[in-house]
């Protein structure tokens, strides 16, 4: 069966990612590269973070899903350089991201000192809008979101770090 | 004299900053329910995976220079204490909040200025594992560094503990950049660069913080070596004992 990287690529973005399901591993620049010969798929993924236990899980997906359109030499590569960057997720997943509740990250992910400098952010309330917002903690229900508070509608959310 | 190759001591390299993360992330993870306020439950197991996730790489690098086709859980889980290379400081128990901020605080000043360094190293892969644990290892710092300099500026109870931890842990900081057989072999190689030199960047890093904290360097005593070389505090056969306990009692045993 001959299939192109641009079908894989198509069929790998409609796998959505384990901890936000709104969007696709592609949508998160999780998948780097695909290399297909003869019947041979490789796909290469990096890490978002070095531990996120999602990527046990996505790995397994990207098997499964392409078992199901017939292809059954599928290896699944971990690369770790260049290392993933907020910077690569898409506008529109950024979009997605906001609606389902989850503040995302800045544009571009800057060099940040040591200390203090993620408190003083200004992130703006993904349900309301307001930039009347705090920082509750760096880290969050997954290693990828920290915990912020908006103060003109009272309700806590989550913020992608941008790394 | 050594016998020791280039090979043999990137494997013995890679085996430490493996079982630095092991080590440590271990220890963080001890904190999972336990935490003083949710948040920072939730920020120290996510620290924990962290480590554990940098562990696994260091040990997938190790096992491909073996060329014995063991695995990063081969690796983690079947050594004996003496085949740890990890720093002793890693291995101390957790005590208080305080005391694990503060050890948390010591170790990632050194790791940040380790993985600086690592990622310019001529060895590709290591190079590329140390950028990827850089982007981690500087928000462990900026956590720490804040709940350390909080600490030593709260209340009266909580600055003694922030200084009681600081004193109890300095005499493990000087065993974090030891130069043992492992490193002179790398450093020949140019591989890395001797690493005792990262000591005054650190040590002017940490002075800072704890300036903002308010807290002092204790001034005598001695400095505890050896984890480099295997030699370890009697807490390490403790944490493997429940760390590899599933692995030893059921032999190849898959989640």
């Amino acid at each position: 069966m001959v299939v192109s990287k641009e079908e894989i690529w198509n069929y790998l973005s409609q796998i959505p990612d384990p901890d936000i399901p709104v969007i696709s591993i592609t949508d998160l620049g999780l998948v780097r590269d695909v290399e297909v010969s003869n019947s041979k798929v490789t796909v290469s993924v990096t890490p978002s973070y070095s531990g996120c236990p999602a990527m046990q899980l996505f790995k397994a997906d990207i098997v499964s899903t392409l078992k199901t359109k017939g292809l059954n030499d599928v290896e699944v590569k971990t690369v770790y350089s260049p290392s993933w960057t907020t910077d690569w997720i898409s506008d529109e997943a950024k979009e997605k991201m906001r609606k389902h509740g989850i503040a995302p990250p800045e544009k571009v992910s800057s060099e940040k000192s040591a200390l203090f400098s993620e408190s003083k952010k200004e992130i703006h309330c993904p349900w309301c809008g307001s930039k009347e917002t705090q920082h509750t903690s760096q880290f969050g229900s997954t290693p990828c979101k920290a915990l912020w508070f908006c103060n003109s509608c009272h309700q806590p959310f989550e913020y992608f770090k941008c790394i | 004299m050594s016998t020791m190759n280039t090979k043999e001591a990137l494997y013995n390299f890679c085996l430490r900053l493996g079982d630095n993360n092991l080590i440590l992330g271990q220890r963080l993870a001890e904190w999972c329910s336990n935490g003083p306020i949710l948040e920072e439950d939730l920020a120290m197991t996510n620290l924990s995976l962290d480590h554990f996730g940098q562990a696994e790489f260091m040990y997938e690098y190790a096992a491909e220079l073996e060329g014995k086709n063991r695995t990063a859980d081969d690796i983690a889980y079947l050594r004996n204490e003496r085949g740890y290379f990890n720093s002793l400081i890693t291995e101390q128990p957790n005590g208080d909040f305080a005391f694990t901020m503060m050890k948390q605080l010591l170790y990632s000043t050194f790791a940040k200025y380790l993985y600086e360094t690592l990622s310019a190293s001529s060895d590709k892969r290591l190079s590329e594992l140390a950028a990827r644990a850089l982007k981690e290892i500087k928000y462990h710092l900026r956590h720490s560094s804040e709940w350390v300099i909080r600490l030593g500026n709260g209340t009266e109870e909580s600055r003694i503990r922030a200084q009681q931890a600081l004193n109890e842990l300095w005499w493990y900081t000087a065993d974090m950049f030891v130069v043992n057989e492992t490193d002179k072999e790398l450093i020949k190689a140019q591989i890395i660069t001797d690493l005792s030199g990262l000591y005054p960047k650190w040590k002017s890093s940490v002075e800072e913080t704890l300036k903002l904290a308010n807290l002092t360097i204790p001034a005598h005593g001695h400095m505890y070596k050896g984890g480099y070389d295997g030699n370890h505090t009697e807490h390490l056969g403790h944490i493997l004992c429940e760390l590899q306990y599933l692995q030893r009692a059921y032999p190849g045993a898959k989640w």
